[in-house]
């Protein structure tokens, strides 16, 4: 893709992409209605929200707790779901 | 210098694919079709041609081999027909909107049902829209030259988008005529080495055919609209080119003894060369008859074909297809496109030759006499009429 604004007239023909990695500056924690928010009384540091994340964007903390980059997550719950302890819960956006 | 031989259209068509240097073929025998990758194929295998043949399982594989292919930055050659069109449909798409130069020799066949492997335009109009060039030769020689000048211009980094050129199954295919077969010289002159804008390479990775969401689908499509309408000033540099290096003269829309004609033909595919010789027969007698063809299907030459026909009182429009529900292919685009015109012909429908029929001297010559006919009552009323049916 051609730098400047992003309009019809400046793609390389075919829609070419040709610096890899910019997949990452798609925003899709836009298509979110809930977000994963930890109680890290009941944390126990096991890693499965990491692992099970499928974005993945679940992130350990300094402390070892766990966190979402909320820029990427899409609010699947699965991190939740999977969570032994029960110490993830989704929450309505709005809520917050 | 060029040697004039006489040989089976397919394998003529084959010979031009060899020429050309082509690297990769990928494709899946259907009749009528079948003699140009078998003819590939075996030219390969004796060591005539340095290219990969990729015998794949079907028409989809063939397509998506080509797509592969063309991504790598090697100049890649597929051929099908009818049905097989119909399969590779999906990626035939994917291959235009990813700007790769792939040429498909498409030997135009009726799609079932019922079954018939005997020739219309039926499979080409079903993908019209499909995004590739697409142009229509009628005869060996222009079979040969249109493969050419298919690489030449698809592959140009101006324009590098897919080609397929159209030859009437059986019609063409099937029959030996006399050729001009060019020098290699010659074709190595006029067919520079193929230099891809983007080519799939783990030393500088791409991704082509990327994700394309809403906020960007729109801007992908209008550059590719907009790429395909302006490939046209490289097709008629290539018309030139070819003009000076092998003599022959190619334009989007050709005439026969139109000037001054007051009826036109319009003819697309080989049946223009009968409806020549109708005109040769009326102009002889004195009436004022002329044909014209269409070279160039897509980008479709609104303009180009404008200037064709001004002055003419009838042009009536032959389609090889039917576009079930409404008007034919054909004449519902020349409709179109004359529509702006302040005064236009009174455009007269014949639909005609669906899944071989042949239509002959006569039949010509009645769409002639019945296209003035309506004129004179003020216009046809109908739809279209059917030549020939019973």
């Amino acid at each position: 893709m051609a730098d400047g604004p992003l309009t019809w007239k400046n793609f390389i023909g075919g829609f070419v992409v040709d610096k890899p990695g910019n997949a990452a500056e798609y925003q899709t924690g836009g298509w979110r209605s809930q977000k994963p928010v930890w109680d890290n009384t009941k944390c126990i540091k096991c890693g499965v929200c990491y692992i099970y994340c499928p974005e993945p964007c679940v992130r350990q903390t300094a402390e070892g707790y766990f966190e979402s980059d909320l820029f990427y997550c899409k609010g699947c719950g699965i991190c939740a779901r999977e969570c032994w302890t029960g110490a993830i819960k989704m929450v309505q956006e709005e809520e917050v | 210098m060029s040697h004039r031989t006489g040989l089976e259209v397919s394998h003529a068509a084959a010979e031009a694919v060899k020429l050309a240097h082509v690297e990769v073929v990928a494709a899946y025998p259907i009749t009528p079709n079948t003699h140009v990758p078998e003819r590939i194929a075996e030219m390969v295998a004796n060591g005539e041609l340095d290219a990969e043949f990729i015998p794949v399982e079907s028409e989809h594989s063939a397509m998506s081999a080509c797509v592969g292919s063309s991504a790598t930055g090697a100049r890649t050659f597929t051929a099908t027909s009818g049905q097989g069109l119909e399969l590779m449909h999906e990626v035939m798409t994917v291959a235009s909107s990813m700007r790769l130069p792939i040429v498909l020799s498409l030997a135009n066949r009726a799609l079932s049902s019922p079954l018939s492997v005997w020739g219309d335009h039926s499979d080409v109009m079903a993908i019209r829209d499909c995004g590739w060039i697409q142009v229509f030769a009628e005869n060996g020689q222009q079979t040969f030259d249109l493969l050419l000048w298919a690489f030449r211009v698809g592959e140009d980094p101006r324009v590098s988008f897919p080609v397929i050129v159209n030859f009437d199954g059986f019609h063409v295919t099937h029959v030996i005529e006399p050729v001009f077969i060019a020098d290699q010289e010659e074709v190595d002159r006029y067919l520079p080495p193929f230099k891809p804008n983007a080519v799939l390479d783990p030393r500088r990775p791409v991704t082509m055919g990327a994700y394309g969401p809403p906020f960007i689908y729109s801007e992908t499509k209008k550059a590719q609209d907009f790429a395909l309408h302006k490939s046209k000033e490289v097709m008629l540099q290539g018309f030139a080119e070819f003009e000076k290096i092998f003599g022959r003269k190619y334009n989007f829309v050709e005439t026969y003894k139109a000037e001054g004609a007051k009826t036109l033909l319009l003819v697309i595919g080989s049946f223009a060369e009968t409806a020549m010789d109708l005109v040769d027969k009326l102009r002889e007698k004195g009436e004022a008859v002329g044909l014209v063809r269409l070279r160039l299907w897509r980008p479709f030459p609104e303009e180009e074909l404008r200037q064709a026909v001004r002055g003419a009182e009838t042009l009536i429009v032959l389609d090889r297809a039917m576009s079930f529900g409404t008007l034919a292919p054909v004449v519902s685009e020349v409709r179109a496109a004359l529509y702006p015109e302040e005064k236009r012909p009174q455009i007269v429908s014949f639909v005609g030759g669906l899944g071989g029929r042949d239509i002959r001297l006569e039949e010509f010559e009645y769409m002639v006499k019945r296209g003035s006919e309506l004129t004179q009552k003020g216009g046809q009323k109908e739809l279209y009429e059917t030549i020939g049916i019973r």
